[in-house]
């Protein structure tokens, strides 16, 4: 069996061992995304002058004998929610369209400081709002796996890049299962870490109570790094507190005796293959040692409809400011102000953020508060509560991360409802702000990928990654594999 | 039917921090357009808040000088409006959990007008009408605020006027505010009704929004007064409104009925985590309050025997006051320093605002020194008095402007010499005093006192004179 291997240890050895230089490395990423960018639509802005201004200067401390920062000179992506200094940040949305933040993400200046590779920035669902990155004013992300299919969303570009093995790594955001089901449907690693374990400065906001930054990753050491590098406390950030532990140094740690739960909810409505396959993984987890505990978890039944009222009332305070006074898309025809900010908005937003911001300032309305928005709170306390007594009795839970495997191209589109119901597996961890991996356990009989996810304590982002990694080790290769496209070390 | 004004004031007062509330930016004010700006005070995509403690800090100041109580948890809310001066299209304010409940500012004529609460928020930008086009200035954007809303205790534009007074000493003095309302730094919107006197229910209310002057908000309220009376008088309604003042016209109109109200959808910012207001911090703050003006007033009428009017000319400026107790320490009585101040001092202050600055050349060191000299019995009153004005000019002490010569009064035999002199020089007063012309005896004091270099006492002298006299 093979292993699966850490694709940013392997960069890095390479790099040091001057078995290619950093440019070198750069520039086959650079000539892959041309190629296959066409088809796979992952990118939206690459940034190859960027990329080779760091690559040089990698090489010439590479040349100085002087030794390399974990992530130094790995070529890597950004959702294009992230902000980046003087390069173009959309939010795959028309209304921000030319908008060149002028400061820098927490995340990304930690990254940049350490002479990550920019690459380029993803494509995603507009304003991180929607599960097939089709809402994206781009188009959609494909899936690399098969371009008829859809790479998930809302951070597609993402997950399509490094599943297409043009990017090393990426960072997405997940507010209701942005990171993980991208992740899923394209045969790849992505971690949700716990609500303030990453800084959200400069993470263009959707719900501001559920984003959190995320790496996407080919494998779960790859993962466990980028999640050590950018979870640290921000003060620029008062709901960041980093991380607690060192997600790398646990890996290999062994995972007997652990107790890892199923909530039988989970899977309630989920498609056969899919199931199947995480009761495989559980297999798996059980020869490695762990107890499988099954349990009843009725809370989550509240979970979509409490994810959709609370992100929907935040988005629409949230994307208030996108008025074309300041900054972005501004109408060219206007009477008045009242007029030009109608239009604005109205030509700026696509249809999706249109309806979640129409939903969202129905459900805070006065008279509507108390039914909708107020009720949503409380049962999302209920819902922390019934997580909290889960992890007495257990220490890891194991889910499907999404009900089915990647739909096809457009299908997504048509029933909001149904796309709506896809995120039933990924919302509720958003709610109770807890860290969850999304990793693959197999393929369908069409060879699409089938991912679950394990879902931890509040950060215990180490002890998911840990079982994770144990998980892959036992798997190998077979299970986490990448179409043989891109760049290939 | 006579009808009486029923008030409550909402007052917004500019936070004296040296940065915003939510950025590291000056709070400075005026500027070029937009240069006391950064991503987070004009909400670029993907800025976050973070609290200056100061600000809390300093509304929890504000809210213990006007006897609030501090609850151990508070949270800041996000109130939801569209406008371009509000760079994020929300405000963030506080809604149902603000610093500061239930306190009060007490009036002269002993009536408590109860506050309901204090929070804190930002301001916003400003907009600037030029050639028909509309730019937008956001320095102003992200400065703290505390809006103080009272309860509408308040029952004529007199009592207004001195509430907000008040309410501005009682900043100044804990130094939270430089209250300037020519400058925007205070500034508040009024809720007001009529109702017949003797009744207890509220009427319908209208609202007279951004009042930043008190002369205009008591010319406001007594128009708007009038006008609910009349509109009453002839059988009509008054209609709840937001209303704006115009000042050339000396009249309130529509901005926007009732049905036209804004629905904030206020919602707790995600953004902003609790903030916490432990028991010790709030008596830390107690404990670093200084005295304020109540208290002050009360101590001078009681302990230090001014005259109550005195006192309160005294306590109305925090620089004067603490120059006259810097001044009348150590003195015989502190009544000698207030009547320099009040007397010569503010005769040279034009206005309200330059005895707020309270700018002299004298010291309260060196008005000390003079007024020990007369407890001393080293000079006269005249002198001192004729010295105090030679200090206010030059900014020199005592010490350089009297000479050892001039100290210590003259003695009997010297005093008796002037008196004859006196006597001697000016038959005609003589004659007119003998005449029964008593006031004559001044003319012949005042010939003694110039000769003497106003070193004698003046009433010795008199004395001396009618007694030689006759």
């Amino acid at each position: 069996m093979n292993k699966n291997e850490g694709k940013i240890s392997r960069i890095s050895r390479s790099l040091m061992n001057k078995e290619y230089s950093c440019t070198e490395i750069t520039n086959k990423y650079l000539s892959e995304i041309e190629k296959l960018n066409p088809q796979l639509n992952a990118y939206v802005n690459v940034t190859a002058e960027e990329a080779l201004n760091t690559a040089k200067k990698v090489d010439e401390k590479i040349a100085k004998g002087e030794k390399l920062l974990p992530l130094e000179g790995i070529p890597m992506t950004l959702k294009d929610n992230i902000s980046t200094k003087g390069i173009e940040t959309t939010c795959c949305s028309k209304i921000l369209e030319g908008y060149k933040p002028i400061y820098n993400a927490t995340v990304w200046d930690a990254l940049s400081r350490c002479n990550a590779v920019l690459l380029g920035k993803t494509n995603m669902d507009e304003f991180a709002m929607g599960s097939s990155c089709e809402t994206s004013c781009f188009g959609g992300a494909k899936n690399p796996h098969n371009t008829n299919h859809v790479a998930g969303g809302s951070s597609g570009g993402v997950a399509s890049a490094v599943g297409g093995n043009i990017a090393a790594y990426g960072l997405g955001s997940d507010t209701g299962g942005s990171i993980r089901q991208p992740a899923s449907f394209c045969g790849i690693v992505g971690l949700k870490p716990t609500y303030g374990a990453v800084s959200r400065y400069g993470l263009i906001a959707y719900a501001s109570s559920l984003d959190q930054i995320g790496p996407i990753t080919t494998s779960v050491e790859d993962a466990a790094i980028v999640f050590d590098a950018i979870s640290d406390y921000d003060s620029m950030d008062s709901t960041s507190q980093g991380r607690r532990q060192n997600a790398t140094d646990s890996l290999k740690n062994p995972i007997k005796g652990m107790k890892i739960g199923i909530a039988r909810e989970y899977l309630d409505g989920i498609r056969d293959d899919v199931k199947s396959a995480v009761l495989d993984a559980a297999k798996v987890y059980e020869q490695l040692g762990a107890e499988i505990v099954y349990f009843d978890l009725p809370a989550l039944k509240f979970a979509l409809p409490v994810y959709y009222i609370i992100a929907c009332a935040e988005a629409s305070s949230n994307l208030g400011r996108y008025d074309g006074i300041r900054y972005g898309y501004k109408t060219p025809k206007y009477n008045d102000v009242n007029d030009m900010i109608c239009k604005t908005r109205s030509e700026g937003f696509g249809r999706e953020v249109q309806r979640r911001i129409l939903l969202g300032t129905y459900v805070l309305s006065a008279g509507y508060y108390d039914a909708y928005y107020k009720k949503a709170q409380n049962l999302r306390g209920a819902i922390v509560k019934a997580f909290k007594n889960a992890f007495e009795q257990c220490d890891l839970m194991l889910a499907p991360t999404v009900p089915m495997t990647a739909f096809e191209c457009g299908k997504a589109v048509s029933d909001p409802i149904e796309t709506y119901l896809t995120d039933i597996c990924t919302v509720p961890v958003n709610i109770a702000g807890l860290p969850a991996v999304s990793l693959p356990c197999g393929f369908n009989s069409k060879g699409m990928p089938i991912g679950m996810q394990l879902i931890g304590n509040s950060f215990c982002e180490h002890m998911v990654l840990n079982a994770a990694y144990q998980y892959e080790q036992s798997v190998g290769a077979d299970i986490f594999k990448t179409p043989d496209v891109g760049v290939s070390l | 039917m006579k009808y009486e004004m029923v008030a409550g004031l909402e007052t917004h007062v500019e936070l004296a921090t040296n940065t915003k509330i939510f950025c590291a930016c000056t709070t400075q004010f005026g500027g070029e357009p937009n240069t006391h700006c950064c991503p987070i005070c004009i909400g670029l995509p993907g800025t976050l808040p973070k609290l200056n403690e100061q600000v809390v800090n300093y509304a929890i100041r504000a809210g213990l000088a006007t006897n609030c109580e501090i609850p151990e948890i508070s949270k800041m809310d996000r109130k939801n409006y569209c406008y371009p001066d509000l760079p994020k299209a929300y405000q963030i304010s506080q809604y149902d959990k603000p610093l500061c409940l239930n306190g009060y500012v007490q009036l002269s004529n002993g009536r408590k007008i109860r506050l309901t609460r204090i929070h804190i928020e930002e301001d916003a930008g400003k907009l600037i009408h030029s050639h028909g086009d509309t730019y937008v200035d956001y320095n102003r954007g992200g400065v703290p605020l505390i809006e103080i809303v009272s309860e509408p205790d308040i029952r004529s534009a007199e009592e207004a006027k001195e509430y907000v007074e008040k309410l501005q000493l009682i900043m100044k003095y804990i130094g939270v505010s430089d209250c300037k309302m020519q400058e925007g730094s205070m500034r508040c919107d009024v809720n007001i009704s009529v109702r017949p006197v003797g009744s207890d229910e509220l009427g319908t209310r209208t609202e007279i929004k951004n009042m930043n002057s008190i002369t205009f908000m008591t010319k406001a309220m007594e128009y708007e007064f009038s006008r609910q009376v009349d509109i009453l008088e002839s059988g009509g309604e008054v209609e709840q409104q937001t209303l704006r003042y115009d000042e050339v016209s000396n009249t309130t109109s529509s901005m926007r009925g009732k049905e036209d109200a804004n629905d904030y959808r206020y919602f707790r910012d995600p953004d902003l985590v609790t903030i916490f207001v432990p028991k010790e911090k709030v008596e830390g703050i107690r404990a670093s309050l200084p005295e304020l003006p109540d208290q002050k007033l009360e101590r001078y009428i009681n302990e230090l025997e001014i005259p109550e009017n005195d006192a309160r000319l005294l306590v109305k400026y925090r620089k004067v006051a603490e120059f006259f107790e810097k001044a009348s320490e150590g003195t015989k009585s502190p009544r000698t320093a207030a009547n320099f101040i009040i007397g010569q001092i503010f005769s040279i202050l034009e206005n309200d605002s330059a005895k707020e600055d309270f700018e002299i050349k004298v010291s309260a060191e060196s008005l000390n020194e003079l007024i020990k000299l007369i407890d001393d019995g080293k000079i006269k009153m005249n002198l001192a008095k004729k010295t105090l004005s030679k200090m206010l000019e030059t900014g020199k002490a005592p010490s350089e402007l009297i000479d050892e010569s001039d100290m210590g009064g003259i003695d009997d035999n010297t005093l008796n010499e002037l008196c004859t002199q006196a006597i001697q020089s000016n038959p005609n007063a003589v004659a007119d005093y003998k005449g029964g012309k008593t006031k004559a005896i001044k003319a012949l004091v005042g010939f003694v006192m110039k000769n003497s270099r106003g070193k004698a006492d003046a009433s010795a002298a008199e004395q001396k004179l009618i007694d030689m006299i006759e």
